[in-house]
């Protein structure tokens, strides 16, 4: 299910090569690809043309579930350069189920209600034309 | 091969400055270089090795230029606050291997009163996907800290007790940014800046810098200084490039025993610590990764008094990054001048270990995304 949520965030727009382009389109059009190994088939984090855990060129873009678990995350009081304005904010790290660890924001969650291995779920914030920025909430 | 003992520093000298508003950068290098050539008794035109990090202009070269130097062998390896230490370490390789004799390490920095922007570097492949965020250093260390106290159950207070240690320390320090003493209350107290991480858990914002000189020992041997010896130097770089990186350990975990072994020490003789503190985690994560107790324990450990002068292993006895300086948001370089006071018998009297024969210094480039830690194993030369 495609989800755009309105958010009090920066979205600034990301830096697209031609190399990353797939990850921000996809995202554009709700849904989270990764480039996978078809060697090893790791999940590669971040979006990159090449595998480094097994050495290979030979990867593809799949289609994630979206779902995963929080590794650890907290309560940014002093942004910087765009979140500079921001009160606060919450960055994460979030264990996808496809085996990726990625650094991103919890939105439309009260931070105190947050807890290291609660289950969340990808959002979509658009970012200009071409991107948008994957953002996770609490899974319902 | 190994490089234990082949080469010297003979000179360190950390700027004393905190504010630099009227220097140049490379006028602070200058300065720097020559105060360190002067603790050595050598003269610029000594220099035939010449090591910085190279991000001034066109990589070590515009300093070598500004400086007027003609090295036959120039390093300009530049990997965050640990750089410096690196440097000691490929100086040694480079002296040992006979390809300089007169190696000359720089640092400068100005950073105070500059607003943080995002980083935006179009060829850097990480950046696109952290940057859009809004991750800090200080964020990424706060989810390390956080991730540690789900794991182990350190708490706000133990952590706190890196940062009480260190002021303790600064007191007697008169070139710390930061001199009073401080409690467990007052930082646990002092305003959130990413949590768990309150603004008395971070280091300090400083301009600055420091310049090492390592000579080969036929040099050494010639001046009137007591020089340290380069025992052991060993570099690990982590990384997500293989999978998911954890945030609970540092390379300390490969580059601690690895640098021990080529000194040929055990960890129990080491008897003062320079341990990068950009945050009061990465201590309690670094000791631990290095065996001064175990994992996991590192905040009972540094809540118990062992970085005190009476305690368990020393550490940071300038008073360190949280207190006294961190210029340029890169510590390395001062973490090694005050290994090296510590040995020479010349740090502040109220800190001076008695007979310090061993120490380490150790340095954390980066953040827990991804780092680069190097630790030297130094020693007296009766060691």
């Amino acid at each position: 299910m495609v989800e755009t949520v309105e958010t009090r965030l920066p979205t600034p727009e990301p830096f697209i090569s031609p190399e990353t382009a797939p990850f921000w389109l996809a995202a554009k059009q709700g849904r989270l690809v990764l480039p996978f190994c078809n060697n090893c088939n790791h999940a590669i984090w971040y979006p990159k043309a090449f595998c480094g855990a097994c050495g290979t060129l030979n990867v593809e873009w799949r289609q994630t579930s979206g779902d995963g678990t929080i590794y650890s995350f907290t309560q940014v009081h002093r942004g910087e350069g765009p979140y500079r304005e921001v009160e606060s904010f919450v960055l994460a790290l979030v264990d996808l189920d496809e085996g990726a660890r990625l650094l991103t924001n919890i939105v439309d969650a009260d931070p105190a209600s947050l807890t290291i291995g609660q289950r969340v779920r990808v959002v979509f914030h658009d970012a200009g034309e071409s991107a948008a920025l994957p953002r996770f909430i609490p899974a319902s | 091969m190994s490089i234990r003992g082949k080469a010297h520093i003979v000179g360190a000298y950390e700027h004393p400055a905190r504010n630099l508003p009227n220097h140049s950068v490379p006028q602070i290098h200058a300065e720097c270089a020559m105060a360190a050539l002067a603790d050595a008794g050598l003269s610029i035109r000594d220099v035939d090795g010449f090591f910085s990090t190279g991000q001034l202009g066109f990589g070590g070269v515009s300093l070598t230029e500004y400086l007027g130097l003609n090295p036959r062998y120039i390093d300009a390896t530049f990997i965050g606050g640990s750089s410096y230490l690196a440097h000691v370490g490929h100086a040694a390789a480079a002296i040992a291997a006979g390809k300089c004799r007169v190696a000359l390490i720089t640092q400068g920095a100005k950073v105070r009163g500059v607003i943080r922007g995002a980083k935006h570097t179009a060829d850097t492949p990480e950046f696109p996907f952290e940057t859009v965020y809004g991750e800090t250093n200080a964020a990424i260390y706060a989810l390390a800290a956080r991730r540690h106290m789900h794991e182990f159950g350190t708490t706000p207070e133990q952590l706190a007790a890196v940062k009480v240690a260190a002021s303790e320390y600064a007191q007697f320090n008169p070139h710390a940014l930061l001199r009073k003493p401080v409690t467990v209350a007052d930082v646990v107290n002092s305003p959130m800046i990413s949590d768990p991480l309150h603004r008395l858990d971070c280091c300090v914002v400083t301009d600055g810098g420091g310049a090492i000189v390592v000579v080969a020992p036929e040099i050494a041997r010639g001046l009137n200084r007591p020089p340290v010896s380069v025992l052991g130097h060993a570099e690990a770089i982590k990384h997500g490039g293989r999978g998911p990186n954890d945030f609970t350990s540092t390379g300390a975990v490969v580059s601690a025993p690895r640098a021990l072994a080529e000194a040929g020490v055990a960890l129990s003789d080491i008897a003062y610590a320079s341990i990068y503190d950009s945050f009061t985690i990465t201590v309690i994560m670094t000791l631990e990764d290095f065996g001064f107790c175990k994992k996991g324990q590192g905040g009972a450990f540094v809540a118990s008094g062992a970085l005190g002068p009476d305690g368990v292993i020393p550490t940071n006895t300038d008073g360190g990054g949280l207190c006294n300086n961190h210029p340029g948001y890169q510590g390395g370089l001062v973490k090694i001048v005050e290994a090296v006071r510590q040995l020479r018998g010349e740090a502040t009297p109220q800190t001076q270990i008695p007979n310090c024969r061993l120490a380490v210094a150790h340095g954390t480039g980066g953040g827990m995304s991804r780092q680069a830690s190097v630790t030297l194993v130094l020693g007296r030369s009766d060691a």
